[in-house]
């Protein structure tokens, strides 16, 4: 479903992506991981082309995301995205948060849209708060909201960019557990964390960067299992030890 | 202290003040109005990584902010007319008479100090907002309409508020093209009855308790924004 081969970016000289194939198909759950300063982030943000890229090619269902002629904003409504800082509008109630997108970019109807937001919004166990504003909401609870917002655009897939790192440690499993039930109803799902515990339970792949590279690009249970290059152990033995 | 002066020609000349008043009061809401979306447009303009438009803006900014808004107006009044021939063909065209002249050249120059308040503002909406209204795919015309600039102007009201203060003070400069605002009208009485220090005193007064109560109501703005945020 998404595709990236040899995807290379240059911030000025300095070389942030080199030469990145990877790809996750559809139902597929795949963890990026890797020290920071990796460039993890802006690989996931080049796959929604909120981060331009100068070489390769990244496809979505097959339509080239760094093509002149793409439409952006209409291949950006098909894949959900939650960021580390939740990013909710401050000045919308939480439930507007929601209505927006189905609404100005889906055209539905303000029921119809309300309708889907207050489902989402029980699923992930929020559904008293859709009057409230983001900032009366605590960081996990802000977080879930995020996941309902890019759900209620029906995406075909799900890109979480550290969606736990900002959040404070008893809040990261009310975000995990809605991420695992997403992904156990077979949501194609990309997600850049530091959270091995999460990536050994439900991804299927993970994708181990290092300076801009993909080091090792292998099934969950080689990865954890046995390692092949000696940065990706050093990673796990830095990660897994404390 | 006050023997020898004569406070009634206030009382005697409040209907007269009233209409400079309301002159002053109307022209500082247009060219409030004015500013703001001239100005709102060229903080765009200044923000876009389209050299075509954010030079021009950025040289329009500089250039008006660099210049006394005394001289503005003047321009505006004396070269509307003459742009008015030129492009009528016609030397007998008359111009728009100086209360347009003076709300063109407020508006032009207010829009100037507005786009960088604006700018500033937009600039203090955090740059991840725009990466989620577009992640959503909402389009660059939605994403700043719907998300950063109800934002941005949530931010910069106290402010927008208080250079409009400053605004409604700078009207009284029309008197040099021969308008009367409310301080027109407190120095015409002034002169014409001889009672300069009781008008003038008036005057001040008047400006004071206005532009005080507006600022005031600036800090209990900011106090309850400040409470609600985050």
């Amino acid at each position: 479903m998404i595709e990236m081969k040899n995807v290379s970016k240059w911030y000025g000289k300095f070389q942030v992506l080199k030469n990145c194939t990877t790809r996750v198909d559809k139902g597929e759950v795949v963890v990026v991981c890797g020290p920071s300063g990796s460039g993890k982030s802006t690989l996931i943000k080049t796959v929604n082309a909120l981060e331009p890229f100068q070489e390769g090619e990244i496809t979505v269902e097959g339509i080239s995301v760094g093509a002149p002629g793409t439409d952006l904003p209409k291949l950006r409504s098909r894949i959900g995205m939650v960021f580390q800082n939740f990013e909710l509008f401050p000045h919308m109630k939480v439930v507007d948060n929601i209505n927006l997108a189905q609404i100005k970019v889906l055209g539905r109807s303000k029921e119809e849209a309300s309708a889907k937001s207050m489902s989402l919004l029980k699923r992930v166990g929020l559904d008293g708060h859709a009057q409230k504003h983001p900032g009366q909401l605590s960081g996990g609870q802000q977080q879930r909201v995020a996941i309902a917002r890019g759900l209620a655009m029906d995406p075909i897939a799900m890109l979480f960019d550290e969606p736990t790192s900002a959040l404070d440690p008893e809040m990261i499993n009310e975000v995990l557990d809605v991420m695992t039930e997403l992904a156990h109803e077979g949501m194609t799902m990309m997600v850049v964390t530091h959270e091995m515990g999460f990536a050994s339970r439900v991804a299927h792949r993970v994708v181990f960067m290092d300076a801009g590279e993909i080091v090792e690009d292998a099934k969950k249970e080689d990865f954890f299992g046995k390692p092949r290059s000696e940065r990706a152990q050093h990673f796990l033995s830095k990660i897994l030890h404390h | 202290m006050f023997t020898g002066f004569d406070f009634d020609v206030i009382q005697k000349s409040l209907p007269y003040l009233w209409q400079g008043m309301q002159f002053s009061l109307g022209l500082t809401l247009l060219a409030m109005l004015g500013g703001i979306v001239i100005g709102t447009l060229l903080a765009l303009m200044r923000l876009s990584s389209f050299k075509l438009l954010s030079y021009p803006a950025g040289a329009y900014v500089n250039l008006v902010r660099s210049i006394p808004l005394i001289l503005v107006i003047f321009w505006f009044y004396f070269l509307i007319p003459v742009l008015i021939k030129k492009l009528t063909g016609n030397p007998y065209a008359s111009g728009i008479g100086p209360f347009y002249s003076a709300l063109i050249a407020f508006t032009m120059f207010e829009a100037a100090y507005y786009c960088e308040i604006i700018r500033a503002g937009i600039q203090s909406v955090p740059r991840g907002q725009v990466s989620a209204a577009y992640a959503l795919g909402l389009t660059y015309r939605q994403a700043t309409t719907l998300v950063i600039l109800p934002q941005a102007f949530r931010n910069m009201i106290p402010i927008l508020l208080t250079t409009s203060i400053i605004l409604f003070q700078d009207t009284s400069l029309v008197y040099v093209v021969g308008l009367t605002d409310f301080m027109g009208a407190a120095g015409k009485i002034a002169r014409r009855d001889g009672r300069l220090v009781e008008m003038y005193l008036f005057a001040a007064l008047v400006y004071f308790i206005i532009c005080y109560s507006g600022s005031y109501f600036v800090k209990t703005l900011q106090a309850r924004y400040n409470v609600g945020r985050n």
